[in-house]
């Protein structure tokens, strides 16, 4: 049997005395994007915290294509493969956007304790880095001071951060958070160009998106998953109706 | 110090004929019979360099360090001390100063830079009230009085910095370099991570960056630079004492870095040369000018942020 | 084992502890609650100690002197933070560096103006400065035994005040939530200049009470409002209780540590080198607790319990 790319392993986590992540055993499959749903409250973005190397876990085990991850910092995480993009968009607003993504390849291109030459004109930082700028539709934008995008365009550039370093699986917390129609679109169609080259695990709220997106999805409901399959089983369960989908609109 | 601009800006154009004039001091001065004016340039020239190492960590990097006067004193120390032994070769006493200044960076750096914010300042003024008292409780070198130093530092072989026209132009080689240097820094990979740290940490290590190095990096660089100021010091006062590592000496740096403009790599020359028209104008009107400058630096703050550059940049914008 | 140096040593360490604890009770309650940081606390313990020291003169009374400065302090606390610090605690941690040392030139300066560059002594009442005998034979004056217990009593009062009253409830929500001050119907700028103003009166205090020992100069404050940070560091942020037991460990390690630091060297060192390692080191022993406390628990030693 393949080894999953995520596994995650009787995952705890308690903030004072209230449980956030209750029990959580999931595993996401080399190449497929599995989708994340659920009420607010129900642990969404805890989870990818822990996944992220935000928080650490109570107890539990996380692990990335085989190898336990669960307590390792942050930056490690990333270069085992690993990227992620924030809810609330967290990008260098005072730079350009070619120089927000010169950052994220940089650092997965060895150290950075290099004194003397300039990074903004060193074309190894410089190519790879344009060509994660068009990959998320943002070409010919990138000399434009981030802080001067529109909402949707810093969006885009949040995942450019997370694509510029090369992950096996991206972490995407709400990618299309405060879109419009268009611009969810246009992200929706972003995101499924990139399913064929790696491992997705997005959590959302937008409908639409899930269900043009995802192979899989799962339900989290009080910090537990309740149900997880294909999009269609997952519309069909009834459980599922009764605790989420048949509240929302 | 962000996005580069296609050609020289008018802040970096008035930093270059600042450093231009005082390239010419020594001689107008000579000419000029006012040889307390090359006196005066000499320590804004040390001070400048003492400023552009605070401005990197402080001003580049977002680490507001309330403590730099402990590197000007380790270094000015590092050529008293020496020399109190009759030992004025500076071949030891420039490395020493610049090396223990590292060390001490290290350590202390070390420690402080698990902090941040309001933490981070304490820290740092802690660690430099620290050596104030260390060096104030040791008799042998003087206490509280201080150590008077004979003789400088002598490069034997290269220059005599006794003369006091061949001492200035090294203190302002050095201030050149270490302008020159900073600004290669800032724009190298090793000052973009520090830049984005500054800018938005969770995104930096988010990435991949293990931000914590870098940044004791930065501030062992800008401690032994301040060694080398305190180097300097020392030998333009023929003097060290524990007043130089009073912690208000780090707010006077502080002032001279943020009333320049944080955001410029000439900043801290503007800086340093409005704290010292600032006291030679201020002192002349009374001797209780400390309340006049205690009064401009609070409306300073109240009513000017981004400080002389960061006026000078507006100015432009607007036009 | 010099018990009579020991026990007086000991009430050393607890005068200073009481000290520092009103120094630096304020400090941590303007930290913790408005994010601030005043480099010119300390300038209130000189503008209380000079206060003092003329208002002794005036009245021939120190105790009624007393009575009178500590709220003249508070006003002083208050008018500051009406003109000046009010308006800093939206800037970012820099300004508030800058602007608060802008204040202690003023203060300083102004109080060179005011009362000349010579300090200012206060002879303390016959009748409070009595030698006591201690355990050992040692003779201590009791004047420092009264501000250990005026400090003690302080801070039993205002652990009452700040867990047990309406507006030490309002002093701990404001820190965790003003909207919910506000909401209250309390005006969250007037709980800022009244902690504020507080602790002020406080540091005032400890300057009125080390003046008759040390008398009142120019920046008698400045150095202590250093030692005030480290206590609150080791301490903890925003409590109280942390910065008293924080004072405590400060006072008893900085005063015992000098009397016994060149015993301790010289059992592992030769007494030369122990003579003249000690007094730096002694100096340096708060500052050395601190950076290990930083290193193995960055919360502080007593970290207030989060709700």
């Amino acid at each position: 049997m393949t080894q999953a790319m995520l596994e995650i392993t009787d995952l705890y986590k308690s903030f004072g005395g209230v449980s956030a992540i209750n029990g959580v055993n999931l595993s996401v499959e080399e190449g497929e994007a599995h989708a994340i749903i659920g009420p607010n409250g129900a642990g969404k973005t805890t989870l990818i915290a822990q996944l992220s190397g935000e928080i650490l876990p109570d107890s539990g085990r996380i692990a990335l294509q085989g190898r336990t991850i669960t307590r390792l910092p942050m930056h490690a995480r990333c270069h085992l493969g690993l990227a992620r993009s924030f809810q609330i968009t967290s990008i260098f607003r005072e730079m350009t956007v070619l120089e927000n993504v010169q950052l994220a390849v940089q650092a997965h291109q060895g150290n950075s304790f290099r004194f003397w030459r300039p990074a903004r004109t060193d074309g190894a930082l410089t190519e790879p880095a344009l060509e994660t700028v068009d990959a998320v539709g943002l070409g010919g934008r990138d000399g434009v001071l981030a802080a001067n995008l529109s909402h949707g365009e810093q969006r885009q550039l949040e995942i450019a951060m997370a694509l510029a370093t090369g992950p096996r699986l991206l972490l995407l917390d709400e990618p299309m958070a405060g879109m419009g129609v268009e611009e969810s679109a246009r992200m929706v169609e972003i995101l499924a160009g990139l399913k064929s080259k790696m491992t997705i695990l997005l959590v959302e709220h937008d409908m639409d998106a899930v269900f043009a997106l995802a192979d899989r999805i799962t339900v989290l409901v009080y910090g537990q998953p309740i149900a997880t399959g294909t999009p269609q089983e997952i519309r069909g369960n009834d459980d599922v109706r009764a605790a989420y989908l048949g509240d929302e609109d | 110090m962000t996005a580069p601009r296609a050609r020289p800006t008018a802040i970096t154009w008035a930093g270059l004929t600042v450093l231009a004039l005082l390239a010419v001091v020594p001689i107008w001065t000579e000419w000029a019979d006012a040889l307390f004016y090359r006196d005066l340039a000499t320590r804004l020239i040390i001070l400048a360099i003492a400023a552009v190492s605070l401005n990197l960590i402080l001003g580049f990097g977002g680490m507001v360090s309330f403590g730099h006067a402990a590197f000007l004193g380790i270094g000015a120390y590092a050529v008293g001390i020496p020399a109190y032994y009759e030992e004025y070769s500076a071949y030891l006493q420039f490395p020493l100063a610049i090396g223990l200044s590292a060390l001490f960076a290290l350590v202390t750096g070390a420690i402080s830079l698990r902090t941040r914010g309001v933490n981070f300042i304490m820290i740092t003024m802690a660690f430099a009230q620290m050596v104030f008292f260390a060096f104030v409780s040791i008799e042998e070198y003087g206490g509280d009085d201080g150590l008077v130093i004979d003789v400088r530092s002598e490069f034997s072989g290269l220059f005599d910095i006794e003369d006091h026209v061949i001492f200035y132009y090294v203190c302002f080689a050095v201030l050149v370099a270490s302008i020159y240097l900073v600004h290669r820094i800032t724009r190298s990979r090793f000052g973009m991570v520090i830049e984005g740290a500054k800018l938005n940490e969770r995104r930096m290590r988010a990435v991949g960056y293990p931000i914590y190095r870098y940044k004791l990096v930065c501030y062992v660089i800008s401690g032994a630079l301040c060694g080398l100021a305190g180097a300097l010091l020392g030998n333009y006062e023929f003097f060290v004492s524990p007043s130089n590592i009073e912690w208000t000496k780090s707010g006077e740096l502080i002032f001279m870095v943020v009333a320049g403009g944080t955001g410029h790599l000439f900043g801290p020359l503007f800086g340093v040369v409005s704290f010292l028209l600032i006291e030679e104008g201020l002192s002349r009107i009374t001797i209780y000018w400390q309340i006049l400058f205690g009064g401009l630096l609070v409306a300073f703050v109240l009513f000017a942020p981004g400080g002389i550059a960061g006026m000078l940049q507006r100015g432009e914008r607007n036009s | 084992m010099d018990w009579g140096l020991f026990s007086a040593q000991f009430l050393n360490g607890l005068q200073l502890g009481v000290l520092l604890f009103l120094v630096a009770a304020g400090l941590t309650l303007v930290f913790g609650i408005m994010d601030f940081i005043n480099l010119a606390h300390g300038s209130f313990i000189m503008v209380g100690a000079f206060v003092c020291a003329t208002l002794a003169q005036v009245t021939g009374s120190f105790i009624i002197a007393l009575l009178l400065a500590v709220p003249a302090t508070f006003i002083v606390g208050l008018i500051t933070e009406r003109i000046v610090i009010r308006n800093l605690y939206v800037r970012d941690h820099l300004d508030h560096v800058l602007a608060t040392y802008g204040l202690i030139l003023i203060f300083n300066t102004a109080t060179q103006l005011i009362w000349g560059p010579e300090g200012m002594v206060i002879p303390i009442p016959r009748w409070l400065d009595q030698p006591v005998d201690l355990v050992g034979g040692m003779q201590f004056p009791s004047y420092r035994i009264v501000i250990i217990a005026v400090g003690l009593i302080l801070a039993v009062g205002l652990y009452g005040v700040v867990n047990h009253t309406r507006l030490g409830m309002l002093i701990r929500a404001g820190a965790s939530n003003r909207e919910m001050v506000n909401a209250m119907g309390v005006d969250i700028n007037k709980l800022f200049t009244i902690v504020f103003a507080l602790g002020a009166a406080m540091a005032g205090l400890a300057g009125m009470l080390i003046a008759p020992i040390s008398e009142a100069s120019i920046g008698m404050g400045d150095q202590m409002i250093i030692t005030a940070f480290v206590v609150i560091v080791i301490g903890g942020i925003g409590s109280i209780k942390a910065a008293f037991f924080g004072a405590m460990t400060v006072g008893m390690i900085d005063t015992l540590g000098r009397s016994y630091i060149d015993g301790i060297l010289k059992l592992v060192m030769t007494g030369q080198n122990a003579e003249t390692a000690a007094p730096a080191l002694s100096s340096m022993l708060i500052y050395i607790l601190m950076a290990v406390v930083l290193a193995l628990r960055p919360q502080g030693l007593f970290p207030p319990k989060l709700s």
